[in-house]
């Protein structure tokens, strides 16, 4: 009997991800370790790797697939010794279930049958017990199957249809789905945006690209975020040049280590977060979370969106540890390659936009932390020093704070802190 | 029996037992079913189809004695009830059978006695029901099963001081193999059962008279349709009270007294005595939860029904149940799709859906039948809907008409938000062949505008149910 590949769970919460690619071939021999493919779930791609050694018999869910449900069957292998005739049976078995009931059993015969051969990612918890395969997902673009009934109140309730799992047989969209389906953008609905329904007039030429996971999370966080968290804002400009000498001197030790100012900008914000430690808090209703380490998001673009992957315990690492853990992140981040733990979690955020030469922005907290610090660029500014006017590079930096755990004299004296770490940054190689 | 180990047993092979069994069988399990009378249970045997058989003799004969209506002459109509009887018999018989035949073709062990759960055996691959099957003779075999599926149905309930004795008092196991033909007949209850004696009686001429205790006739249905179906009754010369208890039954040489407590016009209680050859007794059901060695195990019993989730799993692992056993409604068909769901559960078939008891049509086969499918009017109401109903009768449709069967009415209960059809309510001709239309639109959860848009035949009585949808948004076309 063909070994069935199962669609790994990369977190316990995980109920669905999206198949990304396919790096082996149906026909192609598979070593155990090798890698088979590759999931994308909301922030993270990860690899499905071969537990068994064998041939990959057949590809069941294409590469592009959005939507896979965990568990669901992704590819058959085929052991040593069978041939494609094995896969008939199990081929057949989620296709033909409506068709030909008689056929069922073939394939699905508990009596005979071994337990299910599940392929788990290693660094995923094993999966649970085989999962009905009834739910396969229209194929992207592909036809919907819904009841009329659901597409009515999806209709009525501004909802994407497609978006919608399916618990009907082959997946079919019912009336409970939609209305138990929580989450999905809304699309259309009353006075909403409609897009190219009952327009009198030519639209603006456009197309519609579908959401990323990941797109869907920015989505639906930052929107929780910006609505439910209440943001206050503090600025201070902050006197980068004693820093950029310091940086300097250190990057003309040695060429390889260099320190950028995020890396400072990193280790001074957690060094604040020590001496202003109520500003290292979250909100939550039983109440404020108050951390004992820094453990630092920062804010990486990567194709497609952004991600935070996570310096921890900040306050206990040199700027070289710092730079050098940053560095191999932000390069695994951009390849979509992070662990989970790398990027969920983290007590403060970071945003650094100043390579942009922003002047000036505030950022969204990434909830549940309680603030997220926006650096700018440093730019030489006219200034004036001891009643004369002067030249200096200088830096805004916003923090955006949580007022529910930080308070505005309390996120004011974070960011002097901050401050006084920058502008003094011998303290930061301490 | 070579091997007394199977992965399944189950207890009973009415139409859930044996229906559960064929498709354990297709699921390549190794099955046994016990059974302590015939095979078919009493659906085949004592219910639904020799009930059917006799109806369609008194269908046959109220036909015949109104010849004229259709321009033909039938001298000297008459019946011999012993054939009638006799004719019912048969076709039990034959369905039996049947059942017996299917049993074989599926590889499935028959073992005839009276099965109960006897504690667990270690097995192999885990713990082991055990069995005792014991015959009428007071042999035992002793069998063993991964799996105990209960399936042991429901048995007319008895009221204290209303006992049936089988003479003069009938339950509907006595109506069915009536020995003389009752000059005058009482039944109480007019649920299902109940009207269809009725029915069949006073087709054949009885004097019959019906009592019921809620405030209408078919009190499950729509109120729309038990007002029409007690019209329907009294035109074919039924006495019927509602709102009315029978409060003792007198036994005398061949004829019964009924004490009868109803309301006069006024509303005021009244006491009335009728006096009738025989009384049928069709009060309701009760679980047959007895002698199946429940005892000691945590298979949970709520007032003669076993407690169940949606796969049919009682609380003791590896024991279920199914069917009248479990609970309301009561009917067959609800048995065999309950059976299905809990064995393709054990038998781990992906994609099996728990059992909901909302979309399982109701068919009652008195003249003229009634035939349901989802909630009724107050029903929807009550749980919150804005409704839109749809009404249409028999009388606008062509084919009604031209059978001589101008007597009925349809009615669809639509959620005006969603276009969902909440109910559908049907009395008249065929009725009981058409509500699965309805049923198979709920099932596919149509909207209104998928049901107008569906083309029905012309000419056929079903065209009624496509002009009760269109009545209830305004588009009706023939009234």
């Amino acid at each position: 009997m063909p070994i069935k590949i199962l669609m790994p769970a990369l977190s316990p919460t995980m109920t669905e991800g999206n198949l990304a690619r396919w790096l082996k071939k149906e026909g192609d021999n598979v070593k155990s370790g090798e890698v088979l493919a590759e999931i994308e779930t909301d922030k993270a791609t990860m690899e499905v790797e071969a537990v068994d050694e064998g041939k990959l018999g057949k590809i069941l869910v294409p590469a592009g697939a959005q939507g896979v449900k965990v568990n669901e069957v992704i590819a058959l292998l085929l052991e040593e010794g069978e041939d494609a005739k094995a896969l008939e049976g199990a081929v057949a078995a989620p296709a033909a279930k409506a068709e030909a009931p008689k056929e069922q059993p073939k394939a699905e015969a508990p009596k005979a049958a071994p337990a299910p051969v599940t392929t788990p990612v290693t660094a995923a918890p094993a999966p649970a017990p085989k999962q009905p395969a009834a739910a396969l997902m229209a194929s992207p673009g592909g036809r919907v199957f819904a009841t009329p009934l659901a597409r009515r109140i999806a209709k009525d309730k501004g909802l994407d249809i497609a978006s919608v799992p399916g618990s009907g047989p082959h997946g079919r969209v019912t009336r409970v789905d939609v209305e138990n389906f929580k989450g999905g953008a809304a699309v259309g609905g009353s006075g909403g945006l409609r897009l190219g329904a009952g327009a009198n007039f030519a639209p603006a030429r456009s197309k519609l690209v579908p959401h990323s996971t990941m797109r869907k999370v920015i989505a639906k966080r930052l929107v929780e975020s910006k609505q439910t968290v209440p943001h206050f804002y503090v600025s201070v400009d902050i006197d980068l040049d004693r820093l950029m000498d310091l940086r300097a001197e250190i990057n003309a030790i040695d060429e390889k280590t260099k320190i950028s100012v995020n890396d400072f900008a990193i280790r001074a914000s957690a060094l604040a977060l020590m001496q202003v430690p109520g500003a290292n808090a979250a909100w939550s209703d039983e109440g404020a979370v108050m951390y004992e380490s820094a453990d630092i998001s920062v804010a990486v673009s990567i194709p497609g969106g952004l991600i935070t992957p996570i310096i921890k315990s900040a306050e206990k690492k040199g700027l070289a540890v710092i730079s050098a853990e940053m560095k191999d992140l932000a390069s695994r981040a951009k390849e979509g390659r992070l662990k989970p733990e790398e990027f969920q979690g983290g007590t403060f955020s970071l945003s650094n936009l100043g390579m942009f030469g922003v002047k000036d922005f505030s950022a969204i907290i990434n909830p549940p932390q309680g603030a997220i610090l926006a650096v700018s660029a440093g730019e030489q500014r006219a200034v004036v020093k001891d009643g004369k006017l002067a030249v200096a590079t200088v830096m805004t930096c916003t923090l955006s704070c949580d007022h529910r755990v930080v308070d505005g004299a309390l996120g004011a004296q974070y960011m002097q802190a901050f401050k006084n770490l920058i502008e003094h940054p011998v303290r930061l190689v301490l | 029996m070579a091997d007394t180990n199977f992965d399944v047993i189950i207890v009973g092979s009415g139409p859930g037992g044996y229906v559960t069994a064929i498709r354990a069988a297709q699921l390549k399990l190794k099955v046994a079913i016990v059974e302590r009378a015939e095979l078919g249970g009493i659906c085949l045997n004592w219910g639904c189809i020799p009930t059917k058989a006799l109806l369609r003799s008194a269908e046959v004969y109220h036909s015949m004695q109104h010849a004229e209506d259709f321009g033909l002459s039938a001298k000297g109509v008459d019946f011999d009830l012993n054939k009638v009887v006799e004719r019912s018999r048969g076709v039990a018989a034959q369905m039996s059978k049947g059942v017996t035949y299917l049993m074989k073709k599926n590889k499935i062990e028959v073992v005839v006695g009276s099965g109960a759960l006897d504690g667990v055996a270690t097995g192999a691959g885990g713990p082991l029901r055990k069995v005792k099957v014991t015959d009428k003779d007071g042999k035992v075999t002793n069998l063993t099963a991964k799996h105990v599926i209960l399936a042991t149905g429901a048995r007319a309930r008895v009221m204290p001081g209303m006992e049936p004795d089988g003479k003069l008092i009938w339950t509907y196991r006595e109506a069915l193999v009536p020995n003389t033909m009752p000059k005058s007949l009482l039944v109480v209850g007019s649920g299902a059962i109940g009207i269809e004696f009725a029915s069949f009686f006073r087709d054949l001429g009885a004097e019959v008279t019906v009592v019921e205790v809620m405030d209408r006739v078919l009190p499950v249905e729509d109120e729309d349709i038990s007002a029409f179906a007690r019209k329907a009754f009294e035109k074919r010369g039924m006495k019927i009270h509602t709102g009315a208890t029978v409060k003792g039954l007198k036994t005398g040489k061949d004829n019964v007294t009924a004490t009868i407590e109803l309301k006069d016009k006024d509303g005021k209680a009244k006491t009335e005595t009728l006096t009738v050859d025989r009384v049928i007794l069709a009060v309701g059901i009760v679980g047959n939860v007895e002698n199946l060695g429940l005892e000691g195990t945590k298979v949970k019993v709520d007032r003669t029904h076993v407690t169940v989730d949606g796969y049919g799993q009682t609380g003791e692992p590896g024991v279920y149940a199914i069917g009248d056993l479990t609970g309301p409604p009561w009917l067959a068909h609800k048995a065999s799709h309950e059976g299905v769901v809990c064995v393709e559960k054990i038998a781990g078939v992906p994609g099996v859906h728990p059992f909901k008891t909302d979309n399982i049509p109701g068919c009652t086969y008195c003249h003229p039948q009634v035939a349901s499918v989802g909630l009724t009017e107050k029903a929807a109401k009550d749980k919150g809907f804005q409704v839109k109903v749809g009404k249409f009768p028999f009388l606008g449709n062509g084919k009604a008409v031209a059978m001589g069967e101008p007597d009925g009415l349809v009615k669809t209960v639509f959620d005006a938000k969603t276009g969902a059809l909440l109910g559908a309510h049907l009395i008249g001709a065929e009725v009981t062949e058409m509500i699965q239309g309805y049923t198979i639109g709920r099932q596919l959860e149509t909207t209104e505008a998928e049901l107008m848009e569906t083309v029905f035949p012309h000419p056929t009585i079903s065209e009624v149910m496509h002009e009760a949808v269109l009545d209830a948004y305004g588009r009706v076309i023939h009234i």
